[in-house]
């Protein structure tokens, strides 16, 4: 077990790569921490999947090293590496028992008899299927196929990382949230590093201390669930995260100070030093509030989600939404809108530009 | 609501014309033949269950029979292990892959008979390529026409040559449908190439396995047109098959009571081991799906 580094690592998957744009992942620098629970969010296409194969060695590097502790791994195949990877599709071998599944990485490291007995009745405890141990694994159900796919992964106790590639893909709903729980427990028993990939925030969330979101081949952002939703990096973290996502403004600046529409909007704080580009205003749908002071609006859409309402109005034809308890407009009022101040940030080409505090 | 009706019969009506017309009416010919005794002028004489005593009492049958199985064995044994390690070794993707399909396939799509003539060929001793190089270069004495055993190894490596393929197409398909994630899991899991081999490729081929161990098995039992155009069943018996016994009887010798009673039971074999191959191959799958 140890800290694993990421450093400088750029993969392209073709032969010659020439511009940024040919890489499947751009120069990235990560450190993950022994025993930590980690989700690396992000779309499909992003990279995670290629980053997730560097790290267990399934995919070489075109660039950049990976260290598990002080050791450089960059070359060694995975099966060198003492890692396991779950994947998503459940990957178990058909003509053996449950038993001799969970055994098989063991058996294959020559490891004692006696211990890989007390290892396999271990972990099948854990995983609730100590009654399946001597049946054959071909005709168990999803859910419990990819329970045994976690649990050869698990069942080394010498590994640095443990991966997990979308695993609750072929699930059934239902199962999902059972599977997800276990899983979170499971880490909590066994303390090792996990590395759960997923484009589902809701898993990612649950699931990690640390998430990492990435997009087109870049970490965005690295921080604790709630770091991501109150304080997003980018507008695609603000966009990617929550539901619905941040309201992205196109604003004007003059003087410091932000127009959306031709009306005044209040920053959080101070605007960071030598920042440039587009800009916009970032706030989340439950900061922003219906009132008689703010800015001024129409509703375009009010709908019941459930606990609370979504309502959709339109300032200029920027349409902005919000979380709304309580009494709800009607579609066509006029309304006037305040951003909670804290919460409103200012985002130039996408990146965070104002800093936390200041003036409320 | 459904209305019962009977209609569905009239689908069925077409493929029961063909299958009375290729399969029950020729083979209820051949029930016929077979308990009775032939003359000229189209007379006939009931014998009864005769035919099939002599020929469960001949020894020639069962010489024929013998030769039937172990051509049969020999080939299996070398085309299964020998397709699929050739379908290992072919590659999964790139701009071979069709390259090596086609030259797979290019012995299967040549006619019996022309494979048979172009060995005999081949293995003439004086100006057969095979023949003049094993006698003329490597300075063994090969003629199948007159050695027995040159003649057994003759059919038999053509036949390896001639379907090998059958086992490595189908073999690949098997191959080729495995997810990477398969490999990937076993590589992370420690596997070694044997394990891989047998615990996640050979489960995997297995259905494809059990279907081309079958129609080699058939196909090979019943084969006549190669070996009677290559040996033609010689030297003396001794590459003779229960087929080409069997056309002598029935052609030959004009023999129809005997030789039909001997394609029954040459049919009944060929059933009976496929039948036991098929439960023998798909028992585990069975036992698995009953604990579902």
């Amino acid at each position: 077990m140890a800290k694993i580094t990421l450093s400088k690592l750029r993969h392209s998957y073709m032969q010659n790569p020439k511009g940024p744009e040919d890489f499947a992942l751009k120069e990235i620098d990560l450190e993950w921490q022994d025993g930590g629970a980690y989700a690396l969010l992000g779309p499909s296409g992003c990279g995670k999947s290629t980053l997730l194969n560097i790290i267990s060695g399934l995919v070489v590097p075109t660039e950049g090293k990976i260290l598990f502790g002080d050791d450089d791994v960059t070359s060694l195949p995975p099966d060198q590496r003492n890692i396991a990877q779950v994947f998503q599709f459940p990957v178990i071998y058909d003509t053996m028992t449950v038993y001799d599944n969970l055994a098989f990485p063991l058996r294959n490291r020559k490891v004692d008899d006696a211990i890989i007995d007390q290892r396999v009745r271990e972990i099948a405890e854990m995983l609730e299927v100590t009654d399946m141990l001597g049946r054959k694994a071909a005709g168990l159900t999803p859910d419990n196929k990819q329970k045994i796919s976690m649990g050869r992964g698990l069942v080394r106790d010498d590994v640095n990382v443990v991966m997990f590639d979308e695993p609750l893909t072929v699930i059934d709903p239902h199962l999902k949230w059972k599977l997800r729980s276990k899983l979170k427990e499971l880490h909590q028993k066994v303390r090792h590093t996990m590395i759960y990939v997923t484009h589902d925030q809701t898993e990612a969330l649950t699931f990690a201390d640390q998430v990492v979101v990435m997009d087109l081949g870049e970490v965005v952002q690295i921080g604790t669930p709630v770091e991501l939703f109150e304080r997003p990096a980018h507008t695609f973290v603000g966009h990617f995260i929550g539901s619905p996502g941040m309201n992205v403004l196109p604003c004007e600046m003059k003087d410091g100070a932000a127009f959306v529409n031709g009306q005044k909007v209040d920053l959080e704080g101070p605007l960071k030093a030598g920042m440039s580009g587009k800009s916009e205003i970032g706030i989340r749908p439950e900061f922003v509030s219906l009132g008689n002071k703010g800015l001024d609006a129409k509703v375009k859409k009010v709908s019941d989600v459930g606990r609370h309402s979504v309502v959709e109005a339109l300032i200029g034809d920027l349409s902005v939404m919000s979380i709304v308890e309580g009494t709800l407009p009607n579609k066509g009022d006029d309304v006037k809108l305040s951003f909670q101040q804290n919460q409103t940030r200012l985002y130039r080409d996408g990146w965070l530009a104002t800093e936390m505090g200041g003036a409320s | 609501m459904k209305t019962e009706n009977q209609k569905a019969w009239f689908f069925v009506l077409p493929v029961l014309l063909l299958v009375a017309f290729n399969a029950i009416i020729p083979m209820m010919t051949v029930v016929n033949y077979s308990v009775q005794e032939t003359f000229g002028d189209n007379l006939f004489f009931w014998e009864g269950l005769t035919w099939f005593e002599q020929l469960l009492n001949s020894e020639r049958f069962y010489n024929a029979l013998g030769r039937q199985f172990l051509f049969t064995f020999l080939i299996l044994i070398i085309e299964v292990p020998l397709g699929i390690a050739i379908a290992l070794a072919m590659p999964r993707k790139g701009f071979w892959v069709p390259v090596c399909l086609v030259l797979m396939s290019l012995p299967m799509l040549i006619p019996w008979n022309v494979v048979g003539a172009m060995w005999n060929i081949f293995a003439l001793p004086d100006i057969g390529l095979l023949g003049y190089t094993l006698n003329h270069v490597l300075g063994i004495n090969y003629d199948m026409t007159q050695d027995p055993i040159a003649a057994w190894f003759t059919i038999i490596t053509m036949d390896v040559w001639h379907w090998t393929s059958l086992v490595v197409l189908l073999s690949y398909a098997g191959l080729v449908s495995i997810p990477e994630a398969y490999y990937q899991a076993a590589k992370i899991d420690g596997a070694s190439n044997w394990s891989v081999f047998r615990f996640i490729q050979l489960p995997k081929m297995k259905n494809v396995l059990t279907i081309a161990i079958l129609l080699r098995f058939m196909d090979s039992f019943n084969i006549y047109t190669e070996p009677f155009v290559l040996t033609g069943g010689g030297p003396g018996n001794s590459t003779t098959l229960l087929s080409i016994d069997l056309v002598k009887i029935a052609l030959g010798q004009f023999d129809l009571g005997p030789a039909a009673a001997m394609s029954l039971i040459y049919f009944a074999i060929t059933l009976l081991v496929s039948w036991l191959f098929y439960t023998l191959m798909n028992r585990e799958d069975l036992n698995t799906e009953g604990e579902r």
